[in-house]
């Protein structure tokens, strides 16, 4: 079975975010950037497959600038096959990038699409359930395991009350969560061999996609800022003071 | 037109996740609408009809929407949309699962997590764990929104809405519930709770969330957990709180043993009071705590135990 994953270039998640003085966005110049933590699980789970002989070709995808290579050469890394870059300068919204994914797994008709289930900088949690939809296949989002049998995924969600246990019929897409592995570190050879691995190179408008963003982002600010309050000394002074603040 | 709200419920109770998102709807589209989608659920559609602004609950009760699966939640709302401007739910694991489908079907982009309207289409919302707030306008035929609830209050009851039942949508028969394993507590739900203790890796064992939950019972409160907590097996996946687990905004959050990562503090940082105890004077949490406590967990739970006691509680 072919494996489908996309993979998404982010900043890294241990770099701290700062927002520009403008609002214009946040501070992308000089920082480190990542692939996203989810698509790393998802990367790792697709390999894991293919250890146990499931599956026959990792495919991974994604969407974004030229440097986005760098993110498909981990990806390729940790053992995918082939990587396919979709090149675009601009932000694009979940639905277009769901309606690229459509294009790619019409051409290259994986079994299963697994990516994370959300991106750490726009938090939107959405690509994957939109592609299901496109593609009118079943989903298993928030992964924290799986099983494939007989033209079946089973997969254990994680949900607000605990775990949940579908089985969705192949082809599907899964979205990954963060207990369902923990992704290895390429070792150098793998990392010499990825550079030789095959990247194509395409664009939005080969897959006929409109990518023109259809929300407008006014601005980006900060938080509202806690500061720190006070030290108490003991336990009952802590209790005075959280009765006094009303809050027990 | 009008706004319809997906209401999150387990078929005996109606979560009141459904009223905050209600509130956030009110000023999106009026009037609203809540669905519930379920089966033997009559007490959750009687909560519903009570939600304050409310003016009519469609049910559609079906043994094909038992677990609200995203497939099957997916026809059914495209049988609705036509009707509706807006359609809303809770940023809970439901409807982060069943939406994103709604919007790719109907060709809109999703606005996720929203935590505040500023106008029918100006809303507020977090990007990057909570380090930014990205304004946006989404001017739009329809409208798909997760709504944080934690960033809205739920407007009571008093309404008296009317019912109108509907029959089911097509089955797509691609994915079928398989079973589940949900945490039973007699504890407040988390993210509903006025108080949540929550332990981290500090305290070591699960053995040991017993202080924990010593301490959350003598309060009536919820017992959460850091990342690092769960990863370590101390307590199940449902009890983690921050950026990819559950955000919480209690009256008070205590933090035992949490050094405070920063995906740990997206999930509690709108909190009224944090209180934090650790041994570690420079840990992250003292930096957004209220109240701190430099001291050893393990000495200072049982004397929190023994003092709440002393004070009657």
């Amino acid at each position: 079975m072919k494996v489908l994953v996309p993979v998404k270039r982010v900043i890294d998640f241990n770099v701290k975010v700062r927002v520009k003085s403008d609002q214009s966005g946040v501070e992308l110049a000089n920082v480190k950037m990542s692939m996203n933590p989810f698509d790393e699980i998802a990367v790792e789970e697709a390999v894991r497959l293919k250890e146990k002989g499931k599956a026959t070709e990792i495919v991974a995808v994604s969407i974004g600038p030229q440097q986005a290579s760098e993110t498909l050469r981990t990806a390729l890394a940790m053992g995918a096959d082939r990587g396919i870059l979709v090149k675009s300068d601009a932000e694009i919204e979940p639905l277009a990038v769901a309606k690229i994914l459509r294009a790619i797994v019409n051409e290259e008709k994986p079994e299963l699409v697994i990516t994370g289930k959300q991106a750490i900088d726009d938090d939107a949690n959405q690509t994957g359930q939109m592609l299901a939809a496109l593609l009118g296949w079943g989903q298993g989002t928030f992964a924290h395991k799986l099983e494939l049998e007989n033209g079946a995924a089973k997969i254990e969600r994680e949900v607000d009350g605990g775990l949940q246990s579908v089985e969705v019929k192949t082809p599907a897409v899964m979205t990954t969560d963060l207990r369902l592995n923990e992704p290895r570190y390429a070792s150098l050879p793998n990392i010499m061999k990825a550079k030789k691995k095959p990247i194509a190179e395409k664009t939005p408008a080969d897959y006929g996609v409109d990518v023109a963003p259809r929300i407008k982002i006014l601005k980006v600010s900060e938080p509202p800022k806690r500061s720190a309050g006070i030290r108490v000394k003991s336990v009952p002074e802590l209790l005075d003071k959280l009765t006094e603040a009303g809050a027990i | 037109m009008a706004s319809l709200v997906i209401a999150e419920h387990d078929n005996r109770a109606l979560s009141d996740a459904t009223a905050k998102t209600v509130a956030a709807s009110s000023s999106v589209s009026c009037p609203v609408h809540v669905l519930v989608a379920g089966q033997n659920c009559a007490s959750v559609v009687a909560a519903a009809a009570k939600i304050k602004g409310v003016e009519k609950v469609i049910v559609a009760e079906d043994p094909l929407y038992l677990h609200m699966m995203a497939e099957t939640m997916e026809t059914l709302l495209l049988s609705l949309a036509d009707k509706y401007d807006a359609i809303l739910a809770p940023a809970t694991s439901n409807g982060k699962n069943i939406l994103p489908r709604v919007a790719a079907k109907l060709d809109v982009p999703q606005i996720s997590e929203i935590t505040k309207v500023l106008s029918p289409d100006t809303f507020e919302r977090p990007i990057y764990a909570g380090n930014a707030i990205q304004t946006v306008e989404a001017k739009l035929p329809k409208k798909i929104i997760t709504v944080r609830t934690t960033a809205f209050k739920a407007p009571g009851d008093g309404g008296n809405a009317q019912i109108e039942k509907i029959s089911a949508a097509a089955d797509p028969g691609t994915a079928k519930f398989d079973g589940e394993i949900l945490s039973h507590s007699e504890r407040p739900e988390l993210t509903a709770a006025k108080i949540v203790v929550s332990g981290g890796r500090g305290l070591g064992s699960g053995e040991n969330f017993k202080l924990i939950e010593k301490v959350a019972d003598r309060l009536h409160a919820a017992v959460g957990a850091s990342r690092a907590a769960v990863d370590a097996g101390y307590v199940p996946n449902d009890y983690q709180v921050g950026q990819t687990g559950k955000v919480v905004a209690p009256d008070l959050y205590l933090a035992v043993g949490i050094s405070g990562a920063i995906q740990h503090l997206a999930g509690m940082k709108d909190s009224k009071v944090i209180a934090a105890i650790n041994k570690d004077e420079e840990a992250p949490i003292f930096q957004v705590a209220d109240f701190g406590l430099v001291a050893d967990l393990f000495q200072a739970l049982p004397e929190l135990d023994q003092e709440l006691a002393k004070r009657g509680r």
